[in-house]
């Protein structure tokens, strides 16, 4: 089936830089409350840039994948990055099937791209993408402020 | 209450030809044309052509407000109405006074639970004394509830003082009893556990916790929604005071529910939802109640509902709860003989027939159980994943998540073949070893 990549499950068996680790930001924790996955969320920043994302998932493959992708797509990266990454993961995410991802964009998450046909399974994908936003929101920034192209 | 192996048969192959014929989803397919092997009964079971007709029928022959107005309609389907209510009482051994329509089981309980604490705040009069609950008392429950006969007791313990204790679970899904004594003691007013889990399958042994409610005085209240779906049940036999279920489970229509409770039982409680068609007689300061069941009854009832429960109350008479308890424990056979099999995978629930129903839980070792539904999904095969409202018990097995494969009369042989083929590559697309 499609849904489930190689990219999929190898991020899935082996997250990247996985763990929490200090010094951090901002720390949330976030539940999909239908099946019970579970992410811990930290967030470093040096100014504008994401200095570290780091974090610690209990959950099905999809929800593993996509936090192991965020952490390696948006580490280092600065903020108009980061919002110009979600707002493009998110629509794919949520587009029904529409919208199939850029890769220049997304990069290893265009894997998820198959999600979308599975309404059940969104949720799982956005998790981590969820808890980023909240983490920033409580540093004081917006990740899903349009950003200025 | 042991159930002892049923020495009845399954369901024949012709038998559940006939059975399958009469439900028209069953013939669905799903995934670009996969048949449908639904094994979700436990969430919700599908309807036969005799529950859809049953309340079509109400809307096309009888529509009108049962007991308001004395028109032909509203007569005739009052009479429908209360007949449902007589044909439900029948299917598990009570009266008909005895059946209160709710919504569902979490409605039926709910409405016990606030019974306690509206007892609790002077609204119950001096009948009501057996459900006052306070600072000092205690409210019993166990580590397998469904959210549904937890969360109104946890809500009633927060209201009124009362404190909150629990049976615990054993490694291989039994009530531990070795505390019964400790946990149900003089302090207890109300005891509510599952009769069946709808997650690890036991069957609860009634007898020996109501033989302890009963020496402290405690009310008892059981969760009968994964039990009379599947099992003979007579409310006599079991000794309990109250117990609810849902019609969606057993075959009914979504949205009508049963508090059973003893006749007297019923009478001393108080009310929870109040207004139209369950008062006596009503001045602008105050009001009285009618008799139970109808002072439980406010509104206008969903009568299509009820009389689609009463239909599927006959369709399970007429295959016969035996053979349908006979059959569904065949099927269970098979699921826990093929997990045995298969070491790759952990059963959360007993390993035995005895006193076990048909609710089978497991993990895939290293797999999360989204990723399994999703693999079995796609082969047209429905099965549960999640926590199945029973956080707390998920917990204690140390499992994030579970599959479940639930079961109904309609279920076959062949279907659980197909769900052992489908979950049968689980392991490949994950790289698991077996
Ligand atoms: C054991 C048990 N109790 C209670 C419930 C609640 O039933 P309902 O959601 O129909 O009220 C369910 C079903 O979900 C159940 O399996």
């Amino acid at each position: 089936m499609d849904l489930y990549q190689e990219l999929i499950i190898e991020h899935a068996k082996r997250p990247h830089r996985a763990g929490l680790r200090a010094p951090f930001d901002a720390e949330v924790h976030h539940v999909n409350p239908t099946c019970g996955d579970e992410v811990t969320l930290r967030v470093a920043r040096d100014g504008d840039v994401l200095s570290d994302i780091s974090y610690d998932s209990l959950g099905c493959s999809i929800s593993v994948a996509s936090g192991s992708m965020l952490a390696d797509l948006l580490t280092g990266e600065n903020l108009d990055t980061a919002r110009t990454t979600f707002a493009a993961v998110r629509s794919m995410l949520t587009s029904k099937g529409a919208d199939p991802g850029d890769e220049e964009v997304i990069g290893d998450a265009i894997a998820l791209a198959g999600v979308a046909k599975y309404p059940a399974r969104v949720k799982c994908a956005l998790l981590s993408w969820m808890a980023l936003a909240d983490a920033l929101a409580k540093t004081g920034v917006n990740l899903s402020e349009e950003s200025h192209v | 209450m042991t159930v002892p192996a049923p020495a009845l048969a399954a369901f024949s192959d012709q038998e559940l030809a006939r059975i399958r014929a009469d439900f028209p989803i069953l013939s669905r397919t799903v995934r670009d044309g996969k048949p449908l092997v639904y094994l979700d009964s436990g969430a919700t079971s599908q309807k036969p052509y005799a529950v859809l007709d049953a309340e079509r029928g109400w809307y096309t022959e009888l529509n009108a407000a049962p007991h308001r107005g004395a028109h032909a309609l509203s007569e005739e389907g009052t009479e429908a109405y209360e007949g449902a209510r007589a044909t439900i009482a029948g299917f598990i051994g009570a009266r008909a006074d005895e059946i209160v329509f709710t919504k569902n089981a979490t409605e039926a309980i709910n409405a016990v639970a606030y019974a306690f604490s509206n007892s609790a705040a002077g609204g119950g009069g001096g009948a009501g004394e057996r459900f006052r609950i306070g600072p000092g008392d205690e409210i019993v429950v166990t580590q397998m509830e469904h959210h549904a006969n937890l969360i109104p007791w946890q809500e009633l313990s927060a209201r009124t003082g009362a404190s909150l204790k629990w049976l615990e679970v054993t490694d291989d899904g039994r009530l531990d009893l070795s505390r019964v004594r400790e946990v149900i003691t003089e302090r207890t007013k109300v005891v509510a556990f599952v009769h069946a889990s709808n997650v690890l399958g036991t069957i609860n042994p009634v007898d020996a916790i109501v033989a302890r409610a009963r020496k402290v005085g405690a009310l008892v209240v059981l969760d009968a929604c994964q039990s009379v779906p599947h099992l003979p049940i007579d409310v006599a036999d079991l000794g309990v005071d109250l117990l609810a279920f849902s019609g969606h489970k057993m075959l009914g229509p979504m949205g009508i529910g049963v508090l059973w409770g003893r006749r007297e039982v019923l009478d001393a409680m108080p009310v929870f939802l109040t207004g139209g068609s369950m008062i006596e007689t009503v001045t602008m300061e105050r009001a009285t109640y009618a008799p139970a069941p109808q002072k439980f009854e406010a509104g206008v009832p969903n009568a299509a509902q009820a009389i689609g429960l009463a239909a599927a109350c006959n369709y399970l008479t007429n295959l016969g709860m035996d053979r349908v308890s006979a059959h569904e424990h065949a099927l269970t056979g098979i699921l826990l003989d093929g997990l045995r099999e298969r070491p790759w995978t952990r059963l959360i629930g007993p390993d035995s027939l005895e006193n076990r129903g048909g609710a089978v839980s497991f993990v895939v070792n290293g797999v999360h159980a989204h990723d399994v539904g999703q693999i079995l999904d796609e082969h047209g095969v429905a099965v549960r994943v999640g926590h199945h409202c029973a956080w707390p018990l998920h917990r204690r097995f140390k499992a994030a998540a579970t599959t479940r494969a639930s079961l109904a009369p309609y279920n076959t042989p062949e279907e659980m073949t197909a769900f052992f083929a489908a979950l049968d590559t689980v392991p490949g697309i994950f790289g698991i070893e077996v």
